[in-house]
């Protein structure tokens, strides 16, 4: 690994393994995170995404392999690790019964903020939260949006080069989600590297680059976009039945057809580019007496990559 | 290895018990209204015990018996029945703990020299409240019975020299007053609750909220997360302390005859072991109700039970005398009450200092091992 790597990549993990007794939390995970960019960790609840992001952010010890974190061994030297990094849970992590200030200011306390540093970046917290006016109210009154905010706010208070978020948007409304987007789009303009975990593929399309995370292994990793052409080789058609179950099946059992699955109301047909087709589907669901409303042709969205390079890999 | 930034935790603590006005009261205010509490109800002292008699003598010698047992503070004449039947039910009743029955002859059987029998109903179902009133009573007759003795030598013409006086001195606690011993016990119980309790719930709240991985995540070591949020617990502790004493002196007289540095010392080494008994629970507990059964079981029952605070120690089964010895309020006793009620010196009760340090240093060691493990996992 040469130091240029290093100056080039904020993060750089090389076969970083957890074991929990027989149980194989993250399976040799190796990729590295360009400095400054949104770094989306996708995956399932329970594929290893928050069991990764605590062993770079030092809260838990790898049982192989090695990562550096802002040029900083995570097994060796820990402590300068940890104050390059930033680290956001789910949780939020907030004194519920301290105030909005008392918080801002004890996060400032323990990275060593002080004087007019310590003043321009509690102005940029409250700013930031949208909590002007709301300094003293007491943190376990504020909505979910604006404690996500304002832990954010304290998370990155010391303006560390690295961000981790572990699920970020959990239980916050769609508006204050993208809200949220915002802000971490506002970061990574600034130069800081975000790494961020979700469940929620609408969220990873705002990403640089997605690494798909499931059962511990690191299936695919890209943009969205080179992600998707992934899937160039299968075209995806959108169909909507009175029976979509039976559908399903049927269509599942023809050869042509690689993954059929839920959507809403409607259901997705991946199928082979040069043997499938809309008419094929039409005729094959006609010859089994189920009706069809609606047949289209769609571009294939993340969660088709994502339901296909899951199959792909159950398979295996 | 520790930052300045361990002033921030101590800020943060301290607003936080600030703000939760329970917490203070428990933490300050609880100590004190225990020791009122405790002070006043447990009381072994027994005097002015019921006595209902039944007088079938009638003679001017079974009136003197009487008014000469019941002249002290110790025995009250409350009923006086003409039946020895009617006693009975003045036992059952709990109006009377001493039944006394002078048969008829009793004073001729005594001036003729003839064996005088004098039949005493004591209600045993308080094992310690009989034994003492026992003992009241025997010693009462024994008097009485020497003075009918002396009196009728004397008629006699025959002096007796009285061979032994005995003049019992009780020192330390000249009045035997129970709060004089129990208060200075009290001292460590209730230092002792408030340690275990307010530190492991403090450290497990973090956990439940989540927020003690944050704290894992910045710059601050275990050792120092671990200081910050205790040491104000060891402050608030020691502020408790003072307060109990000085109710201690004000309501029940308990004046502090040895040194007050050295109590102090003592105090602090005790409520170490009290902090990192607590830490070593929050390593084990992941919720506050957990933590706070296991705080309760592992510091107020055994410094209750198996301290000699109430029950004496020598007097129980060897096995217990066995496990006593593990439980640090025992020896913490031991140091209170020598300081406080005998005055003494570091010299007798060092090996008592020596295993409080021992058992402050082997909690605290084994939690901060244990937390360092749980970080390099």
């Amino acid at each position: 690994m040469t130091q240029e790597l290093h100056n080039e990549h904020a993060v750089v993990v090389e076969g970083l393994t957890k074991r929990f007794g027989n149980f194989v939390a993250v399976d040799s995970m190796s990729f590295n995170v360009k400095r400054g960019e949104i770094f989306g960790f996708l995956g399932p609840n329970g594929a290893g995404k928050s069991t990764t992001i605590r062993m770079l952010c030092g809260l838990l010890g790898p049982t192989e392999g090695s990562a550096r974190v802002g040029g900083y061994d995570i097994s060796t030297e820990p402590d300068r690790v940890k104050e390059n990094i930033g680290y956001m849970s789910q949780r939020f992590s907030l004194y519920e019964d301290l105030t909005v200030e008392e918080n801002i200011r004890f996060y400032g306390g323990i990275y060593g903020l002080e004087g007019a540093q310590f003043e321009e970046r509690r102005q940029w917290a409250i700013e930031m939260a949208g909590l002007r006016g709301k300094e003293t109210a007491l943190t376990r009154t504020l909505s979910g949006g604006w404690k996500q905010r304002l832990a954010l706010g304290c998370a990155v208070l010391h303006q560390p080069p690295i961000v981790f978020l572990d699920e970020p948007t959990g239980g916050v409304d769609p508006v204050s989600r993208r809200d949220f987007w915002d802000l971490i789009y506002n970061l990574s303009s600034e130069g800081t590297t975000v790494f961020v975990t979700t469940h929620y593929l609408d969220e990873a399309e705002h990403c640089n680059t997605i690494g798909l995370v499931y059962a511990g292994r690191l299936i695919a990793l890209g943009s969205p976009t080179s992600l998707k052409s992934k899937l160039e080789r299968y075209a995806i058609y959108e169909v909507v039945s009175e029976n979509p179950v039976d559908a399903m099946d049927l269509l599942q059992k023809q050869p042509w057809v690689a993954e059929t699955s839920i959507f809403g109301s409607a259901f997705h047909v991946s199928t082979d580019a040069s043997t499938g087709s809309d008419a094929e589907i039409r005729r094959t669901l006609e010859q089994g007496n189920i009706g069809i409303s609606r047949i289209q042709r769609i571009s294939p969205s993340l969660e088709d990559v994502f339901i296909q390079l899951i199959a792909e890999e159950s398979e295996k | 290895m520790i930052h300045a930034n361990i002033v921030p935790i101590f800020k943060k603590e301290f607003r936080q018990i600030r703000r939760d006005k329970r917490a203070l009261g428990i933490l300050v205010f609880l100590p004190a209204f225990m020791l009122v509490m405790v002070g006043y109800a447990l009381n072994f002292d027994v005097k002015h015990l019921a006595v209902a008699v039944t007088d079938l003598d009638r003679s001017a010698l079974s009136r003197e018996l009487v008014e000469r047992m019941t002249q002290s503070e110790y025995l009250e004449l409350h009923h006086e029945v003409e039946a020895a039947e009617d006693i009975d039910p003045l036992l059952e009743s709990g109006s009377a703990t001493i039944g006394l029955v002078i048969p008829a002859g009793f004073s001729n059987d005594l001036l003729s020299g003839k064996e005088a029998h004098l039949q005493v109903l004591i209600d045993g179902s308080n094992s310690n409240t009989g034994s003492v009133a026992q003992g009241y009573i025997s010693l009462a007759v024994r008097d009485f019975s020497n003075r009918v003795a002396m009196r009728w030598l004397e008629t006699r013409g025959v002096s007796v020299p009285i061979a032994i006086l005995l003049e019992p001195k009780l020192w330390y606690n000249p009045e035997l007053k129970s709060a004089k011993f129990l208060v200075p016990g009290l001292f460590g119980l209730i230092l002792m609750i408030v340690t275990v309790i307010s530190t492991s719930l403090s450290i497990v709240r973090e956990k439940e909220m989540g927020t003690m991985e944050q704290l894992k995540t910045s710059p601050l070591g275990s050792n120092e997360i671990i200081l910050g949020k205790t040491i104000p617990y060891l402050l608030i502790s020691l502020v408790a302390a003072t307060i109990i004493m000085i109710v201690g002196w004000w309501l029940f007289d308990v004046t502090i005859k040895g040194s007050i540095p050295l109590l102090y010392l003592a105090v602090v080494l005790f409520l170490l072991g009290g902090l990192g008994q607590g830490i070593l629970i929050s390593n084990v507990a992941h919720t506050q109700q957990v933590a706070f059964i296991m705080s309760v079981f592992s510091s107020l029952l055994p410094s209750f039970l198996l301290s000699g605070f109430v029950f004496p120690i020598n007097s129980m089964p060897g096995f217990l005398q066995v496990i006593s010895n593990v439980i640090p309020a025992k020896f913490f006793l031991v140091i209170v009450r020598s300081i406080i009620m005998k005055g003494v010196g570091v010299a007798p009760i060092w090996e008592q200092f020596a295993y409080l340090a021992m058992f402050a240093f082997a909690t605290i060691g084994i939690s901060a091992v244990r937390l360092q493990r749980e970080l390099s996992r």
